[in-house]
């Protein structure tokens, strides 16, 4: 539940309380991640006719601001805005100005001069898209595609949403985070998505190394062991073991890791018989999920992807028309 | 003022539709009145093609000035438009905005052999070239009113007369 108070205090609400810019899913009323979800419906049958657009965005300038690798995140929101009719420009800012020493701030600047609608933003250090969020004209909308080890939101919303269609009522679910919750942003935007929903029950699974301190005051229940962790759970929520992100060695090998917290169907099979598995991509097969689970017909991680373009679709619109 | 019985005008606008109807004909109501009346047509037509859903929302010109309508249906049109002679159905035809808006809706869908209109009420005030082939009645209704069809829970529809807040079809 939310209140006056929390609403204008939220940096991603309008004084409508309408949203603004998308930068978190922590602190989002329900009423909104609903209404971004049943607006993303719409747009699933949009997707699949054969004129695959609407006029929407027509004549919007979104520019996809991406400071770190991404192949599925850029595409989709590329593939979203376009189909939308927006005017999609994409940055590889390792190839751009900032490597000859421009800041953040005047990159956004000069591209908001080149009057950008929108900028969907990547970037390697927590609090990125707040510091754009701030400093922009309240016209221009920002949308976070992921920064740091903070939160990714549209990733959050799709997973949720790719629940919805298999499992119809959030409120009676067990749903199990598995893995690398450390370094994980898609984790902690999934977190918050899920209780903010009214899930009962969030646990996450992983090894003492790869899990936050003070985890349990998410709301999610702990577990170090596969076994127990995964007893009667509807949604497993596979993470990726990040390689890129591991200061320090925090594991033995891949391969124990695979050993304990790799998904198997032997550790899926602990799960509820009609559990289904997702994972945000991009997959280490045989690390953190087995190929046979991954291509298995309890896996809706394809789906996920082409869900991901109907939510990013409902987000843009959203936002451009509040 | 006095409004008409909306169960009166539907008996009307469903003799005047099945004049035409020929094999390929569909309807496809436009939310939320419309889809109500479109129900109600296709069964009392008994017509062989499914029965389409617009929600023009992703179409509407107003987008700029009020955004993205609170609550959007998914359209969902379950035959092939390409060649099939579609019959859109709306309760209040008006500015003819929203008529703009489902056929540019509809054409993504693919090229129909035609579109005609099926209204329940024309209240005059268009502010674009449309008109409807069949029409259950014609009424003069204050610009500073907003007319819409309501269905009870036992189904049965009625209309009602508002205050507009903002301009609306």
């Amino acid at each position: 539940m939310t209140n006056a108070g929390t609403m204008s205090n939220n940096p991603q609400l309008n004084k409508n309380g309408q949203l603004q810019h998308l930068l978190t899913t922590e602190g989002l009323p329900a009423p909104i991640l609903l209404h971004i979800l049943d607006t993303a419906e719409s747009f699933v049958g949009v997707t699949e006719r054969d004129v695959k657009k609407v006029p929407l965005l027509r004549g919007k300038s979104i520019f996809n601001l991406f400071f770190e690798p991404s192949t599925r995140t850029r595409t989709t929101f590329e593939i979203a805005a376009k189909r939308l009719s927006a005017d999609v420009v994409n940055l590889n800012i390792a190839a751009s100005s900032q490597s000859k020493g421009e800041t953040l701030l005047d990159t956004v600047d000069n591209l908001s001069a080149m009057h950008a609608d929108m900028f969907v933003v990547r970037h390697s250090q927590s609090g990125a898209a707040h510091l754009i969020a701030r400093h922009m004209r309240p016209e221009i909308h920002i949308i976070n595609a992921g920064d740091g080890r903070h939160a990714h939101p549209t990733q959050a919303l799709l997973d949720v949403f790719t629940i919805r269609r298999y499992k119809s009522d959030f409120r009676n679910l067990r749903v199990a985070i598995v893995g690398d919750i450390l370094h994980s942003r898609v984790a902690r935007s999934q977190i918050h998505a899920l209780t903010t929903l009214g899930v009962p029950e969030v646990r996450v699974i992983a090894p003492k190394t790869l899990l936050p301190a003070k985890v349990e005051r998410l709301g999610v229940h702990v577990y170090h062991d596969m076994t127990q962790g995964l007893k009667d759970v509807d949604v497993l929520m596979m993470l990726r073991l990040q390689n890129e992100r591991m200061l320090s060695a925090r594991l033995p090998s891949t391969e124990e890791y695979f050993k304990y917290y790799g998904l198997t169907q032997e550790k899926l099979a602990l799960a509820k018989r009609d559990a289904i598995v997702l994972h945000p991509g991009p997959m280490n097969r045989g690390v953190e999920i087995d190929s046979a689970v991954a291509d298995g017909k309890q896996s809706v991680i394809l789906p996920q992807v082409t869900f991901g373009i109907a939510v990013r679709m409902a987000v843009m619109s959203i936002l451009a028309g509040s | 003022m006095q409004l008409p019985d909306a169960e009166h005008l539907l008996a009307n606008l469903t003799e005047r539709v099945r004049h035409d109807l020929g094999p390929n004909t569909a309807l496809v109501g436009i939310y939320t009145g419309g889809v109500w009346l479109a129900e109600r047509l296709h069964q009392n037509l008994q017509l062989s093609l499914p029965l389409g859903t617009l929600d023009v929302s992703f179409y509407r010109d107003d987008f700029g000035q009020i955004g993205l309508h609170p609550q959007i249906r998914p359209s969902d049109i379950p035959f092939k438009v390409e060649g099939s002679h579609i019959v859109l159905v709306d309760d209040v035809l008006y500015t003819g905005r929203t008529i703009r808006a489902a056929i540019n809706e509809l054409f993504d869908y693919g090229r129909p052999a035609s579109v005609r209109l099926a209204a329940l009420i024309d209240r005059g005030g268009r502010e674009l070239p449309m008109a409807a082939q069949y029409v259950g009645t014609v009424l003069d209704v204050p610009s500073d009113k907003m007319l819409a069809l309501e269905k009870s829970a036992e189904g049965k529809l009625s209309l009602s007369l508002y205050d507009k807040r903002r301009d609306n079809e």
